[in-house]
């Protein structure tokens, strides 16, 4: 059958709820969480892709590329967050941070 | 002259307050020197300066020796002490030959004038202005009144003269003075009631002069507040008066009242007669003032003051205010029939009620205090007979021995050292004889024994309101005989008990014990001449043939009400001899008990000891207020403050705010959890809010 | 069209697939190798859509550097994780309810998509055919003309990430030895020399 515009976008919401759940139903280790984030970012990506695509408009393509610039950078940060964090507190369990509470 | 006679002692409170709030000049130097510290080089001091008022310079060192609270160290009296008294006691003197030259003017003569001064209310249908009304009515107030409050000035000189407090005691009492004096001389009910006002307040301040005694403030809040029950009912007359007639203004009122008789007031869908409540709120505010049965619990307490004040304020003149009102107001009395009855009763009950408290109290201040009020209750039922001129007449001649009781009775106080208490008196005649005949004097003229004063007036009161023959006026009448029996033994009892038999003091005190300066002596002989010639003199213009001519319009009276007239022709015999009687059985009466069988009077008062408690408390008067007023306005008072104001108020406003605000708090905090995958999941939760409103609404 | 669909559903398939075990796995290590997996099916989608320079730059950017990032961080750290998996079940019901929720109105929300007719004419930069213009090649007409800045931009963002990630995670270890290039220049002869007299066969 025709594989026409909703499917992609089907495909791309299904991701990005993973994402989001990947976010909070672990509490293993902040490393999922840094993984999840670039799923999300994975999702939209093709989002864009899709539209660009189904719409003839390259204007897409080249917002999804900038996306991926930004992930890559964030990416590295965060994980050079984590790898600090860790060599303070010896742990990347997500129940043991919690010194913000309120 | 006029304006002269009201506004000088206004004059004088001014400096005289001027002086106590700023201090005069300090001390003379003879004193400076040595500070005020040594008691005896104090007296030698004020030997010095004050020589002129006191003639026993020695006697002040065995004084001050005997201490107790009332003087701390005596200071000698400072530039503005002096400065005070003279201002205050010159003012009032002035106003005092002004007021009698007046009283021939106006009232002999019969020329009664009103002087405008100002305006001071104009608003719509009402017009109240500052005027001075001077008939004879008025005249005959203004003697008693600056006479008494002159006396009284030049006494206190005396007599305070250990307070360290002079200025603001002289300011006061010249205070009093002018309030009373704009009372009298009122044009129209809202300036009475600014009068009323005045004196009320002064009365307050002197009873609560020495403000350090927790009884005194007692009893002035106590004055004061049971003053306000009757003001209270007082405004109502007033406001009733003005929807009936339209105006406050006297003349005004009377043209109008004879045409007001079947006149309505329509409340709460009843219907009354108009005058009739008019009348009786107006009395009842007289009943506040001139402490009449229902609101007299104050007088006796506000014997707190000095003695000075209790004769000037609590026998002479402020007192008697009730029964200038009414006799002012005689023009629309004389229309409200049922009002009059009341007041007659009134009056009569006071009468007997008080002489029957009188005759058990020990303190001798109370006893001339209910004696007092048994001759206001006299003063009122001859009022409510129509027999206002014997009204006004007693209330003159009641002035002068009253006060002169008074002083007397301050006299005796400052002989023995404080001493109120006359269970602690006795056998002191010889030691100060010219304050004993002077007090014989007023008792006289107070008993109503022929010549003296009271004979007159007393005597026409009790025969009016025979005449009368209404049921009322008999009833009266029965009650004035009774309450005359009363008044001359209880006044002789206290004859007997201050200055005769053993001394039961101790003997220091009876030692000490002197005559008073010649400074309060000058003002008890002018009250003695009072007392003494005020009835011969003046009865037949007040009650007697002339009065028609004397009164002139100032007092109306309809004629088939004259009781005066009705005295002097229709009584039989027996009435006119019926108060000497009584009054001779009184003075026996004490005479047995209290010179011939010391002991009977307590064994009376313990075999019958249930009347006699109940009449030496009082008639338990302020324990029934206690209960009906005072106890459930202090609960109401509280459970407002603590159910009302604390509960409901606070609770549902700052406290239940600031509860409810911590409560919120502590339950959003607990969203800060610190866990990331928390936030991370609020977000996530946000988002789904947002997209899904999106989807519905946008 | 038949292995357009065949070939959409099964790279749909395992994107899926494989984004669920990213985030149940007990190992991290194979955590990262299914979102290595998963940035594949991505690629292979966005090939079958024709945009194959954002294919290929998925799997070198991501799969190259990001995920290969990912693995030696989740070497490094050598985490315990067996004691790890507790926890996760009391929050499932409520957290798959709301991600069902949120899946349930993204896809009524894009699922139902309605382009409008005339987009085509408003089109920002309309795609040139495929045959006379490759992907790449337009992108890369696009990108250096209109969005020149935005290029430069993405760039200083790449520049202060690096930046950032040596800042965060220097440190300085005591007792390192390294060179001071200024206080070995400035030495003098004075401070560092000095002559002894020795006597034969003793020491200093």
């Amino acid at each position: 059958m025709e594989i026409g515009l909703g499917h992609y976008l089907t495909v791309s919401a299904i991701v990005f709820t993973l994402g989001v759940l990947g976010i909070f139903l672990n509490r293993k280790n902040v490393i999922i969480i840094l993984m999840s984030i670039e799923m999300m970012l994975l999702a939209v990506n093709l989002n864009l892709v899709a539209f660009s695509t189904f719409l003839h408009d390259l204007v897409g393509q080249i917002f999804a590329m900038i996306i991926l610039t930004v992930a890559a950078a964030e990416a590295a940060i965060g994980l050079a967050i984590l790898v600090v964090y860790f060599r303070n507190r010896g742990s990347i369990r997500v129940e043991d941070i919690n010194m913000m509470k309120g | 002259m006029e304006v002269l006679v009201v506004f000088l002692p206004l004059l004088a409170f001014l400096i005289a307050g001027s002086i106590a709030l700023f201090g005069g000049p300090k001390a003379a130097p003879a004193a400076a020197g040595h500070g005020s510290h040594g008691h005896g080089h104090d007296d030698h001091g004020h030997a010095q300066i004050a020589h002129a008022h006191d003639d026993h310079t020695h006697d002040e060192h065995a004084h001050d020796d005997g201490h107790d609270d009332h003087h701390a160290a005596a200071a000698p009296p400072t530039v503005g002490d002096r400065v005070a008294q003279f201002v205050t006691a010159g003012a009032v003197i002035v106003s005092a030959v002004l007021s009698w030259i007046l009283f021939f003017d106006v009232a002999v003569h019969g020329h009664p004038r009103t002087i405008e001064l100002m305006t001071w209310i104009h608003s719509g249908t009402l017009d109240v202005k500052w005027a001075l009304r001077v008939d004879q009515l008025t005249a005959v107030m203004l003697i008693v009144v600056n006479t008494v409050s002159a006396c009284v000035h030049v006494y206190s000189v005396g007599y305070m003269a250990e307070d360290p407090q002079k200025p603001r005691f002289m300011g006061y009492l010249s205070l009093f003075t002018f309030a009373m004096l704009m009372l009298v001389t009122a044009d129209n009910l809202v300036q009475l009631f600014f009068g009323w006002e005045g004196v009320g307040l002064a009365s307050y301040l002197l009873i609560n002069f020495w403000y350090e005694k927790p009884s005194a403030n007692a009893a002035a809040m106590k004055a004061f507040l049971v003053n306000r029950v009757g003001d209270f009912g007082f405004a109502l007359g007033i406001f009733a008066i003005f929807v009936l007639t339209g105006s406050v203004q006297f003349d005004a009122i009377f043209a109008k009242a004879p045409t007001l008789t079947g006149e309505t007031l329509h409340f709460l869908s009843w219907d009354f007669n108009g005058l009739t409540i008019a009348c009786l709120l107006l009395f009842m505010g007289a009943m506040g003032k001139s402490a009449q049965l229902g609101l007299h619990t104050w007088l006796p307490d506000a014997m707190e003051g000095p003695t000075p004040v209790s004769a000037l304020i609590h026998a002479a003149t402020m007192v008697t205010a009730g029964v200038f009102m009414v006799c002012r107001l005689s023009p629309v009395f004389e229309y409200a029939p049922t009002a009059l009855e009341v007041v007659t009763v009134v009056g009569g009950l006071t009468a007997f009620v008080a002489a029957t408290i009188g005759f058990t109290q020990f303190d001798i201040k109370r006893v001339i205090a209910y004696s007092t009020m048994s001759q206001l209750g006299y003063m009122f039922f001859a009022a409510g007979v129509s027999a206002y001129g014997a009204a006004m007449f007693h209330l003159f001649t009641h002035a002068f021995f009253k006060a002169l009781l008074f002083l007397g009775a301050g006299s005796v106080i400052h002989a023995l050292h404080h001493e109120q208490d006359m269970r602690k008196m006795g056998g002191v005649w010889r030691k100060i004889p010219f304050t004993y005949a002077v007090m014989w004097i007023g008792n006289l003229a107070l008993a109503g024994l022929p010549f003296f004063a009271g004979y007159y007036s007393k005597d026409m009161i009790l025969e009016a309101a025979f005449a009368s023959g209404s049921g009322v006026g008999r009833f009266a009448f029965a009650l004035g005989i009774a309450a005359a029996l009363l008044t001359a033994f209880y006044s002789w009892r206290l004859l007997f008990m201050t200055f005769h038999g053993t001394p039961r003091m101790d003997k220091q005190v009876y030692d000490h014990a002197h005559e008073s300066p010649v400074v309060m002596l000058v003002p008890l002989a002018v009250l003695t001449l009072g007392a003494l010639f005020a009835g011969v003199g003046f009865h037949e213009y007040f009650i007697g043939h002339d009065r028609a001519e004397f009164w002139g319009k100032a007092i109306m009276t309809l004629h088939g009400h004259d009781a005066i007239e009705a005295a002097h022709h229709h009584t039989p015999g027996w009435v006119s001899i019926a108060p000497l009687v009584v009054g001779l059985i009184g003075i026996a009466m004490a005479y047995i008990g209290y010179v011939m069988m010391p002991r009977l009077p307590g064994q009376i008062a313990a075999t019958f000891r249930g009347i006699h408690q109940f009449l030496y408390n009082k008639w338990y008067f302020d324990e029934l207020y206690d209960a009906l007023f005072t106890r459930p306005a202090k609960a109401l008072g509280y459970g407002l403050w603590k159910s009302g104001d604390g509960a409901v108020i606070d609770g549902v406003g700052p406290d239940g705010v600031a509860a409810a605000t911590r409560d919120v708090a502590a339950r959003a905090s607990r969203l800060q959890s610190g866990y990331v995958y928390h936030y991370a999941f609020a977000m996530v939760i946000g988002v789904v809010l947002f997209v899904a409103w999106l989807s519905v609404f946008g | 069209m038949i292995l357009q669909g065949i070939a959409f559903y099964v790279f749909a398939a395992l994107l899926v697939a494989s984004g669920v075990m990213v985030i149940s796995a007990r190992n991290p290590v194979h955590s990262v190798l299914f979102l290595i997996l998963a940035f594949f099916q991505a690629a292979g989608l966005c090939l079958l859509m024709g945009a194959e320079f954002i294919a290929m730059i998925l799997v070198i950017v991501y799969v190259g550097a990001v995920a290969v990032l990912f693995l030696f961080v989740v070497m490094m750290l050598d985490i315990n994780f067996r004691e790890l998996r507790k926890g996760a079940m009391e929050a499932l019901p409520l957290g798959a309810l709301v991600g069902l929720i949120l899946l349930a109105e993204l896809a009524a929300v894009l699922g139902g998509w309605i382009v409008a007719p005339n987009v085509a004419a408003i089109a920002g930069a309309p795609t040139p055919a495929i045959d006379q213009v490759s992907n790449t090649q337009a992108l890369g007409r696009l990108m250096y003309t209109q969005y020149v800045y935005l290029f430069q931009a993405s760039g200083i963002v790449l520049l202060i990430a690096m930046i950032g990630a040596i800042v965060l995670t220097l440190r300085h270890r005591p007792g390192v030895r390294k060179q001071n290039i200024g206080a070995q220049i400035s030495r003098r002869r004075e401070e560092v020399v000095a002559i002894r007299k020795v006597t034969t066969g003793e020491g200093v």
